[in-house]
């Protein structure tokens, strides 16, 4: 098998690079939403089996560990949606160019912060997670 | 100069068409997953409340039976396409690599059956 680099190479780009930053962003966020899945089909299980098992689930996920978890979800759901969508610009063919792709990295970062809070002010006001 | 032939050189060192496939797949799954993901999020927090009766109520309305079984299949299948990449640029072993992609696609499609199948049978009254 041929060696092949790692792509990006961990030790060879620097961290504060706003191109290593969002990308990998990008792929963290993607992870932790692929966690969120198994949450959510854990969660969608429990309602087949029956009132007293979803009972169970909801107090469990009601817990304070898991209110963290909803809000860092909609973090990470935030981010991965706003970097997803200048990817698919990417796709066009379109906005590649250094400083378009410098000025889309820091709007990628403002709107998913903006999204953010507004999601996470919308969970927090409507307080049924328990 | 090599005394093996071009095709010889060049079998084995990767297929064509595969890559173009999974960028495909993740391209579409994502266009899919930006409504999809959106109006659940938005349907989620607008539930007066996540109760069991409130949620099966819920999710027995038609439109949302169909569009989160949507979901999660295009989640499950974008995940697994998103983690493969993941797993393909960082763990070097070829032996612990192999077994993380298969484990990783085993879950994702036992993940997939089983919100579907929850879905369904919520939806079609299986529960009480």
């Amino acid at each position: 098998m041929a060696a092949r680099p790692t792509s990006p190479h961990l030790s060879v780009y620097r961290v504060h690079r706003y191109t290593l930053l969002t990308s990998g962003l990008h792929r963290i966020s993607g992870l932790v939403l692929s966690l969120g899945l198994i949450v959510l089909v854990y969660w969608l299980m429990a309602l087949a089996a029956g009132p007293a098992a979803y009972a169970h689930a909801a107090a469990l996920l009601g817990l304070g560990v898991f209110k963290i978890l909803w809000l860092a979800l909609l973090a990470v759901f935030s981010y991965h949606l706003c970097a997803g969508l200048r990817h698919l610009v990417w796709d066009t063919g379109r906005a590649m160019e250094r400083a378009h792709s410098r000025a889309s990295a820091y709007l990628v970062l403002g709107a998913s912060a903006v999204l953010f809070v507004g999601l996470a002010l919308w969970l927090l006001g409507r307080g049924h997670a328990s | 100069m090599s005394l093996r032939s071009p095709l010889g050189q060049a079998l084995g060192r990767g297929a064509a068409k595969e890559g173009v496939h999974h960028w495909l797949m993740q391209r579409m799954t994502a266009v899919a997953l930006v409504p999809l993901a959106i109006w659940l999020l938005v349907s989620l927090l607008s539930l007066p409340a996540l109760d069991y009766a409130t949620v099966c109520a819920w999710l027995r309305q038609d439109w949302t039976a169909v569009l989160l079984a949507l979901f999660v299949v295009s989640a499950a299948w974008h995940s697994q396409l998103g983690v493969r990449v993941v797993i393909e640029d960082y763990v070097g072993s070829r032996g612990l690599r192999t077994v993380l992609l298969a484990l990783v696609t085993y879950l994702h499609v036992l993940a997939a059956a089983a919100g579907v199948f929850a879905v369904l049978k919520v939806a079609l009254g299986g529960a009480a």
